[in-house]
């Protein structure tokens, strides 16, 4: 098998009419009271998301039952500028605690103004999960792993 | 955010969702969406095609769900899931209350 091709970073921005310091906090320390609850990977439904403030603090869904599902770590904690964390659920929705498997999300908040931030949110480093997926699995034939990569080129090329 | 091509067809990305959320044959698709079972199918077959989809047989029903091995489809379906964060979170951090501790007097 040749080397994973990396696959693009997903990206999106949107701009929000309040400080960075606020727009900061709302993302971290009220994570759990924005993020779309259907989107969780533990069996009971979603209580409530949690990203510990600070360097090396656990990412991690709580359930409705009290189970917690890890989802990542925090790598960078620079409030009220720079964020990066983990992204460890794989294409299975489930979480490898494999360093070597994670991607990262990198969330940077710039002020334009007293009352305006930007923010910027890049999921990176996408490969790892699907490559972490596919060493386990092994790599299946027609249909499977290599021609999913043409596809993907194809799909990627064809993007403008 | 960019969607990818086959996911362009809105129907197309409805299905894609509904899977996304639950594994499902096509008759519990074509309950929850306007169109007919073979409308369905035919979309599924795109879908399936493009390595976003795969199905298996359990008994004599087929279940569709997403590919967990396809890149095409682990990228799609996580275009998906941030640009519904970001639209909540951008909803949350502009209707948050100023910083309780900086409230004025």
């Amino acid at each position: 098998m040749t080397s994973t091709p990396t696959i693009p970073p997903l990206t999106g921005t949107l701009t929000i009419d309040a400080p960075a310091e606020q727009v900061f906090r709302t993302f971290t320390d009220a994570f759990g009271s924005w993020w779309p609850a259907e989107y969780h990977i533990g069996q009971a439904d979603m209580a409530t998301a949690i990203l510990e403030p600070r360097e090396g603090g656990r990412w991690y869904e709580q359930g409705t039952d009290g189970s917690e599902c890890d989802w990542g770590r925090v790598l960078t904690w620079e409030p009220p500028h720079r964020l990066v964390v983990t992204w460890q659920i794989n294409g299975h929705w489930q979480y490898d605690p494999d360093p070597a498997h994670a991607s990262e999300i990198e969330v940077r908040f710039t002020a334009d103004g007293p009352e305006q931030t930007t923010v910027e949110l890049e999921h990176r480093r996408l490969e790892r999960l699907v490559d972490g997926q596919a060493l386990r699995d092994g790599i299946t034939g027609g249909g499977g792993w290599p021609s999913l990569l043409e596809l993907f080129a194809k799909a990627a090329t064809n993007q403008t | 955010m960019d969607g990818l091509g086959l996911l362009g067809d809105p129907t197309r990305r409805a299905i894609f969702e509904l899977l996304a959320r639950r594994p499902s044959t096509v008759g519990e698709l074509a309950q929850q969406l306007p169109i007919t079972r073979s409308a369905v199918s035919q979309h599924l077959r795109v879908l399936k095609d493009g390595g976003l989809v795969v199905s298996q047989a359990e008994g004599t029903r087929r279940i569709y769900r997403l590919n967990p091995d396809g890149v095409t489809a682990l990228r799609a379906y996580l275009d998906r899931v941030w640009a519904e964060a970001l639209t909540a979170f951008g909803k949350t951090a502009q209707a948050a209350p100023t910083d309780p501790e900086q409230e004025d007097q």
